[in-house]
């Protein structure tokens, strides 16, 4: 099968796939006199309206998504996205609405920016929340500020930012971007923060802990407490990544905990859909004390109605323009009002459930390189394929043939050929036997037809992808044939 | 509403298969004294009949859509084929992860690829990337860039970049040790060229502007880069109307070497400010410390062509603290709307709408400015928006204009105290003759 054309091949001059209205004011010929103009757009296409549609049609259907297939993507919560929010974010009242509209015309959205703040601390037990960040790594960068901003007031200019070495890479490269220096903190044989190394690096020159829990591997960091205690003794404060907050939320409340600023990720456990890589929402929660440098503006309740303060001095300032990512917190709001307490409980529990049926299945067959008991999400590695040649990769394109999205492989460093397994709570037990089966075919065939696996996929539109080509021989845009 | 799909029997299985009793077992982990006790204080569940009903009334309290507006400011109301929403609603298009895997990710890669392309044409910039949050983080993020490459402590921002975008960048800049300082604007609107020739200097990473800039003015971009290229200073172009870039020289062609901007006039709703499209492209050579993913071309083991995410050795998941920058997530399904938008608009479209954007605008400019107690306040070229003065304060006529059903511009004072009693309004191809001509009798009447 030939692969859909890009767009650019398909193009000839004089074809339309839009019409205007006429332009129905007298045109003023003498306007552009003068003016740096441009005689065209070379190379851009001119295409039929058909034409677009099957394009896109087309492509679309070389995608893997969440409403055709599994996608066992750890840290990453890919879980069914709603429809119906999808629906009531589109309401013409949200998105026919101007972000510099006059507060008392837009009492629905600040409403809706207001309530979903108070839902959010409700869930993390914080005691406010911001929601102007656009994604997780963006809430990781303000929730640094805030540290940063809190200790600067304070006249306490700390310089190392304390990551366990099982963190994200937005971690670290969060924490650089603020200014700080990053110190790993090793993980123990159970794969959480070794309190006695955590004693060792955490020194009055720290000002923070960023700490993922559950962390990368699904275990819960048992200490939390002790942990916390740890850092605030000497003067830091305790910042968690709340990526993966989904086996948490009607269970654990971070903020109850010791934990000072969390941010989450709607795009993870709110429902929101991943769009291909954005938009996401990032919203940050902070205790009391750290209030007053949350980015402006920031709603607050009149007498008049709902309004938004831009003149916080405190404040870290704007991360972004106008108020975030406003639709995505509009369907994030529908799935709590949907789901409720009890829904939201329910589920991290099957969420916790299916994983934990996962892992007891493919215990033995893959390695577990810890034994801990894991929440949401687990992780193998290839350990025992290595032997045969077989690398986490291998199996991961494998994966592709048998209708599967792969499990995330990217991370945590400490578990070498990681294969991170989070099924989410909206997986039917027939689309986790199927995962399960296809894993133990996957193992035979290390076993006994290896090539089938090094030369996978086998069943996707294109076969395996020459990635060293693409870093060394980068071409990153359609160039017009030279004739 | 329960999106769970384990049945009870289901459950019992698998616990038994686990080995446990209860759920309530898998949570062992978690310290009893720790877990919360009781439930979340949330409303209860609503069912969907409900929640639309719910969500529609929360929705009315916005009393906004009965009016005729003519605010812009960096966000734009454009019309948006329809074909937009229909493909890019697709599930396929909304519900899939971050191209990682490749193999299974060939539509959105492929969207990239073309949309890295659309956006290099359109600014005459030779690489792109996939696209960041929105105009003023790709900003902060051009900004960041500049002092990597340059080194240099000193960034000169002109006055008349969006002040969002100027306050984002001094958020991003706050720890680390980059000094930012604003240029002024003269009587045109622009930036002061004198004035600028004596605020750069070898300390000077960047020069950056914004053209059109926040008044709508279309500035002097080779000028500028001329002043920036002097002092071996980059010169960075931002974009808050991507819509000018169908009429206007390409600022590539002006000698920008960093374009970033905001793309929610290319299919993006206005949706109260978000989800916004971050869009950034430079020269090649910058290639190492360019932020954000990038999509490549390659092939697969047969030959075949496919697209890939490439040079991620830039990137936070493989460099970690060492990243050109922190980004992950990005705003794909953004970028998605906006290749639909352009390739069904099409060369020919996206000209004739930046053509008529500047036609109507200024048309309106020419109305509203014979108006007695109505000024131009700046000489410059406009492109679809323009900043009038009104003698007697714009309050009242504001007032008026909404008591017609009209919203008008976005006062100004609050944000340039300088510029007392003006505001700055957008018209653009959603708005017919009838519309302007009401918006010029109405202001008439306010200020006569």
């Amino acid at each position: 099968m030939s692969r859909e054309p890009l767009i650019f091949e398909l193009s000839a001059a004089t074809k339309k796939g839009f019409a205007l209205p006429k332009l129905d004011v007298p045109e003023n010929k003498g306007l552009l006199e003068g003016l740096p103009v441009r005689a065209g757009i070379p190379g851009f296409p001119q295409v039929s309206e058909i034409e677009v549609v099957r394009h896109f049609t087309r492509l679309s259907q070389e995608n893997f998504c969440i409403d055709t297939s599994f996608y066992p993507l750890g840290s990453c919560t890919m879980k069914y996205n709603p429809k119906i929010n999808e629906k009531v974010a589109a309401l013409a009242h949200f998105q026919a609405s101007h972000p510099y509209a006059p507060q008392e015309l837009v009492q629905g959205n600040l409403e809706v920016l207001k309530t979903l703040e108070e839902f959010l601390a409700e869930i993390t037990g914080m005691d406010a929340v911001t929601l102007q960040p656009s994604a997780g790594a963006q809430g990781e960068l303000v929730g640094m500020m805030l540290i940063r901003a809190f200790l600067g007031d304070r006249g306490d200019a700390r310089k190392i930012v304390l990551i366990p070495d099982s963190a994200h890479g937005t971690n670290p490269s969060s924490a650089h971007i603020c200014g700080y220096r990053v110190q790993e903190v090793k993980s123990n044989d159970r794969g959480t923060i070794d309190l006695q190394a955590l004693e060792r690096v955490m020194t009055s020159e720290v000002a923070a802990l960023m700490i993922t829990n559950p962390n990368t591997l699904g275990v819960f960091e048992w200490d939390i407490r002790k942990i916390c205690d740890i850092v605030h003794a000497r003067g830091g404060l305790v910042y968690m990544d709340g990526a993966n907050m989904n086996a948490l939320v009607g269970k654990f409340r971070p903020g109850d905990m010791g934990i000072d600023v969390i941010h989450l990720n709607l795009h993870k456990t709110f429902s929101t859909p991943h769009g291909g890589g954005g938009p996401g929402c990032g919203p940050v929660g902070v205790k009391k004390p750290l209030e007053p440098f949350l980015p402006v503006p920031v709603v607050e309740k009149g007498e008049t109605g709902l309004g938004l303060n831009f003149r916080r001095p405190k404040s870290i300032g704007r991360v972004r323009g106008f108020y975030g990512n406003f639709l995505v917190m509009v369907k994030a709001l529908a799935y709590i009002r949907s789901l409720g307490a009890a829904g939201l409980k329910e589920a991290a529990e099957v969420a916790v459930l299916n994983s934990n049926y996962i892992r007891k299945s493919l215990e033995g067959i893959y390695h577990l390189k810890y034994a801990s008991p894991t929440l949401h999400e687990c992780v193998f590695s290839d350990k025992l394929q290595k032997e045969r040649g077989i690398l986490n990769i291998d199996i991961a394109k494998r994966l592709i043939d048998y209708g599967l999205h792969p499990p995330t492989m990217s991370f945590p460093l400490i578990v070498p050929g990681a294969l991170m397994i989070e099924p989410t709570e909206t997986e039917s037990r027939r689309d986790l036997d199927q995962f399960i089966e296809a894993m133990k075919a996957i193992a035979r065939e290390a076993v006994e037809t290896p090539d089938i696996l090094h030369s996978a996929p086998h069943r996707a539109p294109v076969g395996r992808l020459d990635e060293t080509k693409a870093a060394r021989n980068p071409v990153l845009r359609w160039e017009p044939p030279k004739d | 509403m329960s999106y769970v799909s384990l049945s009870e029997q289901d459950k019992k299985e698998m616990l038994s298969r686990i080995g446990v009793s209860s759920v309530d077992d898998l949570f062992c982990c978690i310290p009893d004294d720790i877990r919360l006790k009781g439930e979340l204080r949330l409303p209860p569940p609503l069912t969907e009949p409900e929640l639309v009903e719910l969500f529609e009334s929360i929705g009315r309290r916005n009393r906004e859509g009965v009016h005729l507006s003519f605010l812009g400011a960096g966000a734009y109301r454009h019309h948006i084929p329809y074909i937009v929403d229909y493909l890019s609603s697709r599930g396929e298009f909304i519900s899939p992860y971050t191209p990682y895997q490749p193999e299974v990710s060939q539509g959105t890669l492929q969207v990239i690829f073309e949309y890295q392309t659309l956006i290099c044409q359109l600014t005459g910039m030779e690489i792109s990337n996939a696209s960041l949050y929105d105009g003023a983080s790709a900003a902060a993020e051009a900004v960041l860039m500049a002092e990597r490459l340059k080194g240099r402590p000193k960034i000169l921002v002109a006055g008349s970049l969006h002040p969002q975008y100027r306050e984002v960048i001094r958020t991003y800049v706050r720890n680390l040790n980059i000094r930012v300082e604003e240029s002024e604007y003269d009587e045109k609107g622009q930036v002061d060229i004198e004035k600028l020739r004596r605020m750069i200097d070898g300390e000077t990473s960047a020069v950056v502007c914004q053209s059109p800039n926040f008044f709508g003015v279309i500035e002097k971009l080779d000028l500028l880069a001329e002043i920036a290229h002097e002092h071996q200073a980059l010169f960075v172009v931002l974009v808050s109307e991507a819509i000018s870039l169908g009429l206007l020289r390409p600022p590539g062609a002006a000698g920008a070497d960093i374009v970033a901007g905001e793309g929610q006039s290319l299919g993006l709703p206005l949706s109260f400010g978000g989800p916004y499209l971050g869009f950034m492209a430079c020269r090649k050579e910058f290639i190492r410390q360019f932020p954000g993913r990038i999509a490549g071309e390659t092939n697969d083991v047969d030959g075949k062509r496919g697209f890939v995410l490439t040079l991620s050795t830039r990137e936070q998941h493989i460099r970690r603290e060492k990243a050109t920058s922190n980004i992950c997530t990005n705003q794909a399904w953004c970028a998605l709307r906006a290749t639909i938008f352009l390739e069904t608009l099409g060369q020919e479209g996206m000209c004739e709408l930046a053509r008529q954007n500047i036609q109507k605008a200024n048309y309106a400019l020419d109305s509203l400015g014979t108006l007695k107690g109505v000024k131009r306040k700046f000489g410059g070229p406009v492109f679809n928006e323009f900043v009038l003065e009104f003698e007697g304060g714009y309050k009242k006529v504001h007032e008026h204009l909404l008591s017609q059903g009209v919203l008008g511009g976005l006062a100004l004072e609050p944000l340039y105290p300088g510029l007392k009693n003006c505001a700055l309004f957008c018209v653009t191809e959603v708005h017919g003759k009838a519309d302007i001509d009401r918006l010029t009798g109405l202001i008439g009447e306010a200020v006569s």
